[in-house]
């Protein structure tokens, strides 16, 4: 590869899923951050009652993502053949539970607000 | 000193950094070398990868230039795809695009074919017959799949009667998948070959082969196939520690390899192939064949009094620098991509490194400044070895291995991560290099 900077980085994800499918997927990633991020200041504290469901759904997402991507590639994980193989393929699977584990408590926390000192 | 003032940070001045960092990195990306103002007219032959990226670049770099492309062919071939159209892993459409969507505002493509170019009076002429004067000419034309070589063949014949020939086109790409499904169900004696001349890729036909095998294994009727790999010389590739790992791997695999036999003939009905060999002629019979015919420069260049006249006489290949890419006999003109005669570099990672090196080369000449980057070879194959696993192959004009991610990436370790960059981040990549941004 002649040379890798960001904006090549930029140039072959925008050709990998198209350049519109590419920035909605960006901006959808940045409104579940913000609002994870608006979730944890509005109510100031973690809800380990919601965080117990986010956790539950970690390897549900992980066990997605790799699912997707062996689907996307006609690959299987017979194909792992060394160890740069094994951190893509538990990289894919920790960033699909990460993933969902904030979604999943994004979406408690908005569906269902934090209840004034009954929950804590 | 400490100030009492000091700005602390809070989270609005944060958020600030942050996008103040954000905004340094992405425009840090986006410096461009300055542009420089000239009337120079430029003209290229081709639009295919190195033709069309070149434009692309030059346009950012160049400021009233007049450039103007000369290619008869609609379609935008990505021609890496074609070993995956042929193993059946995507569409024969999964190669073609439109060569106008690639292209620049301000170029003038000329939809014709280039009949004639005189280096003394610099012009070109088309078949169309309209001539064209010129600065500086790039010739980046590709080059000719000699079918009429291979006796007894033609490309009509692809998908009967277990032939197949993938470097062909989209849709032959498709009928080679269609023989060799069927040489999958049923079995036998599958043949699978190269030509004796340099050629595009030398890769592929190894992927076929490895492709094929793996196909067979996953329909449970490997054990129904003998599988024979006919290697023009005496080595399976042209990098020998490469050469080496294929050769143990095609004992892994069961497949056989036979040195120095090239296609001479073919028997289409009695299934029946004449190889030459060091010995003469040998015929073999086989159910499933795949041919990749000779490859030579194009007749224009050719013609044209530009190929070497000491070097692959029988191919045409551009006289040129192998460094500058430059002709050795008319400075103005320089070979890009297939059509050079250099030692490797018949790929499309090749052009990406070649484009840079030409675009440098004509620039510095508008310029008159010194021209600094050189092409010292890079070549790059993703070598298939099975569906799921590729190694991902690099090296250079001295058969050094040239590996982009050392210490992560082993070049020569069947990977799925080497897969993952051959069917998913290859013509992404392939694609921001035609738009001149890779």
């Amino acid at each position: 590869m002649k040379e890798l900077t960001f904006e090549t980085l930029i140039a072959v994800f925008e050709e990998i899923f198209g350049r519109g499918l590419f920035w909605i997927m960006v901006a959808a990633a940045a409104v579940v951050t913000l609002a994870y991020l608006f979730v944890l200041i509005r109510d100031r504290a973690v809800s380990w009652r919601k965080f117990l469901w986010a956790q539950l759904s970690m390897p549900v997402g992980a066990v997605a993502a790799v699912w997707f991507v062996m689907g996307m590639t006609h690959s299987s994980p017979a194909d792992i053949g060394g160890a740069v193989d094994l951190i893509v393929f538990l990289g894919v699977a920790v960033m699909g539970a990460i993933g969902m584990a904030i979604l999943v408590y994004t979406l408690e926390s908005l569906v269902k607000p934090r209840k004034a000192k009954l929950e804590s | 000193m400490h100030s009492p003032k000091s700005p602390a940070l809070n989270r609005r001045g944060f958020l600030g950094l942050a996008a103040g960092a954000t905004a340094l990195t992405v425009t840090a990306g986006n410096a461009q070398a300055a542009t420089v103002k000239t009337n120079a007219k430029i003209v290229i032959i081709g639009a295919g990868a190195g033709g069309t990226a070149l434009s692309n670049r030059l346009m950012d770099r160049l400021e009233g230039a007049q450039i103007t492309l000369i290619d008869p062919r609609k379609e935008h071939l990505y021609q890496p795809g074609l070993t995956l159209v042929a193993a059946g892993l995507k569409p024969a459409d999964y190669v073609t695009s439109e060569t106008s969507d690639w292209l620049p505002k301000g170029v003038t493509l000329i939809q014709e074919k280039a009949a004639a170019i005189d280096p003394v009076a610099k012009t070109v002429s088309t078949d169309g017959g309209q001539t064209l004067t010129y600065d500086f000419l790039v010739v980046a034309p590709g080059l000719i799949l000699d079918h009429d070589a291979i006796e007894g063949f033609s490309l009509d014949m692809v998908g009967e009667n277990g032939i197949g020939a993938l470097y062909a086109g989209p849709q032959y790409a498709a009928a080679t998948w269609k023989a060799a499904s069927k040489f999958i169900e049923e079995g036998g004696h599958g043949i699978f070959t190269r030509p004796g001349t340099e050629m595009k890729c030398a890769g592929a036909p190894l992927k076929h082969t490895f492709l094929i095998d793996d196909r067979l294994r996953r329909a449970g009727n490997r054990g129904k196939a003998e599988i024979t790999y006919g290697a023009h010389d005496g080595a399976l590739f042209g990098v020998p520690i490469v050469s080496e790992k294929v050769r143990m791997l095609f004992g892994d695999r069961d497949i056989a390899p036979v040195y120095r036999h090239t296609v001479k003939a073919i028997d289409a009905g009695a299934k029946r192939v004449t190889f030459n060999t060091a010995e003469g002629t040998e015929e073999m019979d086989y159910d499933y064949i795949h041919l990749i015919p000779p490859q030579r420069a194009p007749e224009v260049i050719r013609q044209s009094g530009l190929s070497w006249a000491d070097k692959w006489t029988d191919q045409g290949w551009v006289e040129c620098d192998m460094a500058t890419l430059q002709h050795l006999r008319y400075p103005e003109i320089w070979a890009l991509g297939d059509v050079a005669g250099v030692p490797k570099g018949k790929t499309a990672a090749s052009v990406k490194w070649q484009v840079p090196v030409v675009e440098d080369q004509i620039v510095s000449a508008i310029a008159g400044t010194t021209p600094t980057e050189t092409y010292g070879g890079y070549t790059s194959c993703p070598m298939i070895t099975k569906i799921g696993r590729a190694m991902l192959v690099e090296f250079d004009y001295n058969n050094n291995l040239t590996p982009s991610f050392p210490g992560i990436i082993p070049p020569l370790e069947e990977l799925w991560i080497s897969w993952l960059m051959k069917e998913v981040a290859l013509k992404a990549t392939y694609n921001a290099m035609l738009r001149g941004k890779a």
